[in-house]
């Protein structure tokens, strides 16, 4: 028995091959070498330590955004504003880190938990629309992604500094920069925040799939009628699933603004986290491991992407190319699993 | 005789199950031949080989004696094979004409001939007595005229054998008279016809010759005038089945279920159950006969507190249940076996064990603090499986690839496995073959003689004489009266649905 597992986990690595193919074809249409743009994409990524602190500090808000989606994914909902609950976060936790002078101990974790709450905010807003109003989440998140942005900008601007571009930097007490960390990697800003990513996974795996509430999210995602049947309370489970949705990308802007600058600055356009996520989502199936191993990925090939151009004269733009060429083999992966059947059966 | 259509020693495999085993099936020319089978026995299977849309592991397929491979639906249509599938593939907005000619258009300079159409719509139906209108809009005509659409479509394409699935499944007795007639005509027109159906009465009544399926395996084929529908059952199922069911004279003890002036609208806010008044006994099954749409449904969802009630009020024992939440009713003591198993019945893309706990994942053993406890979950379904003879690859299996019948079975365990003292059973055998009909009514029976309340609402009056042991007519709102099974028939029953009082009315 060629089991359904093993395609599902057969689709994602096959598109990643295709669209790396694809890449290396549109290379050599161009008149590069593939095999020099690969192996500077490589080194890039892996090259020395620092490449590789730069690579899994990169992965780290990937993961979190990638969370993001995949929650709200595996409840029924389609959360778009990931980028706008990233700014809120960030903005939030950043003004905390600036604000306030307290012990490390506390300092932290309280702008962690400001970032995550921000986030959970900006994803209540619509949960509770579609809860109640029955408006569409898609709509709401992607109008909340412009006010996050603006928002922020303001923020930053009139009200944690006076009209400047950028926030003062955070206390060293609310940094996760870790001074060991990146003497590691010869002073990348690799920083421990990937250990808050990865234990946001963890705790997404268990919540959805060992847990009571989890139990209701999905049930409410599949399928609303029976769960309301069941006395499950629908739009409590909408507004909750928005909720945790937020609070993970939130913390993805956490990563940013206490992890990897320390600060916040005026933003002309969006950061791309949280749409990035989207992707990862899909190309992770919308599981907790599935989004670390394409957080990890996409992580990978942005950094790895900055070396192309200065080791094998291939521009970054091809890097995208190829990265907006493997989503389009995921989100085909109809097109695959049927011909990995049909090579199943003539194989027989 | 030649044969049209012979599919012999068929094979087709699934990941995890044999669907088909030697399956041998011969139509010949003009006959209207019955593919006869339990729900999940295999013959939607079989269809989809012939039709192209499944490739066999073994077997051969011969069209007029022909030997031939059909890979798709296409090659299925050229070798003259159209299928109308129980559920429609219409497109809502376009017309019958639109529609029947869709992908296969007459052209004219580039654009479609849709006047040429039409004409040709209209010399096909009335050829065959279809009698449909070729420029009435999908939405706007009746369930039984689209599949009168869906049969032309066939037609058009120029099928000579037709395979219906269920056809009977969605259509009004009046309907089923007048599609049993255009089988008729069809057939005298030297078309062949394939009847996919669990229904004896129709087999007798229209068929020629049937093929049991059974469990995936060919059980034969039988002339259907050397035979009879106790042995069409048995052949079916695999075992003796009885048709009507077996039970004591009921016992009823106290009062469970009592429904004072309930008041509830529908979704539009128009009144659908106005004043009804109602009272249903530990002990005995009490059925609610009506026609569709006289309140049953708005009735039945209020009491399970999926609908609000405006006024009235609705006791079990002696606490008021009236507009609690679905799940304080459910820990009130109320089981509901819903109308639409997959709207709310069931979560389709969990597995069955889950769908065993869904209103009780909450409590222990099934999960402590908030965790859930999938060992205890498994093992409680496993038994419920069992039990209840779900036939299931394992409890892991999504609820949404079980056959309806299993499906309802499932559903059923899991509602009278938590003891309730009323069962609401809505429908609870719509769909299903003979077997599973049995194994339901004597469940529901064997929860009466537990001392439980039952309140059953079919539209099957059958079902209703033979498993009531009191029976209230519904009609606009309000229960107009109660007879006893064994003092009415189902002429006087139809009457009252309509709306008729009788004389000597046995109202309590």
């Amino acid at each position: 028995m060629f089991a359904n597992r093993t395609v599902n986990i057969l689709i994602p690595i096959i598109s990643v091959l295709l669209g790396l193919l694809s890449g290396a074809v549109i290379m050599l249409v161009f008149g590069y070498n593939p095999l020099k743009g690969y192996a500077a994409l490589w080194t890039g990524a892996f090259g020395d330590a620092y490449f590789l602190g730069e690579t899994l500090r990169q992965v780290t808000p990937y993961i979190l955004s990638g969370l993001a989606v995949a929650f709200a994914l595996r409840t029924g909902l389609l959360n778009i504003g990931v980028e706008g609950q990233v700014f809120v976060g960030w903005v939030a936790s950043v003004w905390v880190g600036v604000a306030f002078e307290l012990p490390m101990i506390i300092h932290l974790p309280l702008a962690v938990l400001a970032a995550a709450l921000a986030g959970a905010f900006w994803g209540f807003i619509p949960g509770i629309l579609k809860a109640k109003l029955g408006v569409h989440e898609v709509i709401v998140t992607i109008m909340m992604n412009y006010i996050a942005l603006y928002l922020s900008n303001e923020i930053v601007r009139n009200v944690i500094t006076d009209g400047k571009d950028r926030t003062d930097s955070i206390a060293p007490t609310a940094s996760l920069a870790s001074e060991w960390l990146a003497g590691m990697t010869y002073f990348s800003r690799l920083h421990w925040g990937l250990l808050i990513a990865l234990f946001m996974a963890l705790v997404m795996w268990f919540l959805l799939n060992k847990t009571t509430q989890g139990f209701e999210l999905r049930s409410v995602g599949f399928n609303q009628h029976a769960s309301n049947y069941a006395g499950m309370s629908v739009s409590k489970n909408i507004v909750l699933a928005m909720v945790i949705s937020g609070a993970f990308a939130g913390l993805a802007g956490a990563m940013e603004g206490l992890g990897t600058f320390g600060y916040m600055s005026v933003k002309s356009g969006f950061t791309n986290i949280g749409f990035d996520g989207i992707a990862v989502a899909l190309l992770g199936a919308n599981t907790a491991l599935g989004v670390v191993l394409a957080a990890f990925l996409f992580g990978t090939l942005k950094i790895g992407a900055l070396n192309m151009p200065t080791v094998a004269g291939v521009p970054t733009e091809l890097v995208e190319i190829v990265i907006a060429l493997i989503i389009i083999f995921v989100a085909s992966s109809y097109m695959i699993r049927w011909i990995i059947l049909r090579f199943k059966k003539e194989g027989k | 005789m030649e044969y049209v259509i012979e599919m012999l020693n068929i094979r087709k495999e699934f990941p995890g199950i044999v669907a088909n085993d030697n399956i041998n099936l011969q139509v010949e020319k003009g006959e209207i031949h019955a593919l006869l089978g339990e729900n999940g026995a295999g013959k939607s299977t079989l269809m989809n080989v012939l039709f192209g849309l499944y490739q066999p592991e073994k077997g051969e397929i011969k069209v007029k004696g022909e030997k031939v491979k059909i890979t798709d639906p296409n090659v299925a249509n050229k070798l003259g094979i159209g299928m109308v599938h129980q559920h429609f593939m219409l497109v809502d907005t376009f017309t019958v004409t639109e529609n029947i000619v869709l992908g296969s258009e007459p052209k004219k300079g580039g654009t479609v001939d849709i006047k040429k159409a039409e004409k040709e719509v209209k010399e096909l139906s009335e050829r065959y007595g279809l009698n449909v209108d070729p420029g009435a809009k999908i939405r706007d005509i009746s369930v039984g005229m689209q599949q009168r659409v869906e049969i032309l479509k066939t037609l058009y394409r120029g099928a000579e054998i037709l395979i219906l699935d269920e056809p009977t499944a969605v259509l009004t007795p009046q309907e089923i008279k007048e599609l049993i007639g255009i089988m008729h005509s069809l057939v005298k027109e030297g078309k062949s016809i394939i009847l996919i159906t669990h229904k004896l009465k129709e087999i007798m009544e229209v068929c020629d010759r049937c093929t049991v399926i059974r469990k995936g395996e060919g059980i034969g084929t039988v002339k259907v005038a050397d035979t009879n529908p106790t042995e069409l059952a048995s052949l079916m199922v695999g075992r003796e089945v009885s048709f009507s069911t077996e039970k004591t004279p009921a016992n009823p003890k106290e009062t469970f279920l009592s429904i004072k002036d309930l008041f509830v609208k529908d979704v539009r806010g128009v009144d659908m159950v106005k004043g009804l008044n109602l009272e249903v006994k530990a002990g005995e099954i009490v059925g609610i006969a009506g026609i569709d749409g006289n309140g049953q449904s708005e009735l039945i969802e209020a009491i399970a507190g999926l609908r609000k009630s405006e006024s009235g009020r609705i006791k079990l024992h002696d606490q008021v249940i009236t507009n609690l939440s679905p799940r304080k009713v459910t820990q009130s003591g109320v089981s509901h076996i819903p109308q639409d198993r997959h709207k709310f019945g069931l979560v389709l893309d969990f597995p069955v064990g889950e769908n065993m706990v869904l209103q009780s994942y909450y409590q222990q053993p099934f999960s402590k603090k908030g965790v859930m406890n999938f060992k205890n979950i498994y093992k409680k379904a496993q038994e419920l499986i069992d039990e209840y003879d779900v036939r299931t690859p394992n409890a892991f299996t999504k609820a949404r690839a079980l056959s309806g019948g299993n499906q309802q079975k499932a559903i059923i365990g899991r509602e009278v496995d938590r003891s309730p003292d009323l069962i609401i059973a809505a429908q609870p055998t719509r769909g299903l073959d003979v077997g599973a009909i049995e194994f339901i009514h004597k469940k529901l029976i064997e929860e009466r003689d537990k001392g439980r309340a039952v309140l059953l609402l079919s539209f099957e009056l059958e079902e209703i004489m033979n498993l009531s042991d009191r029976i209230a007519v519904m009609f606009d709102g309000r229960i107009i009266s109660e007879v006893k099974p064994e003092d009415t028939n189902e002429q006087d029953l139809g009457l009252m649905m309509a709306g008729n009082t009788p004389q000597k009315a046995g109202g309590s």
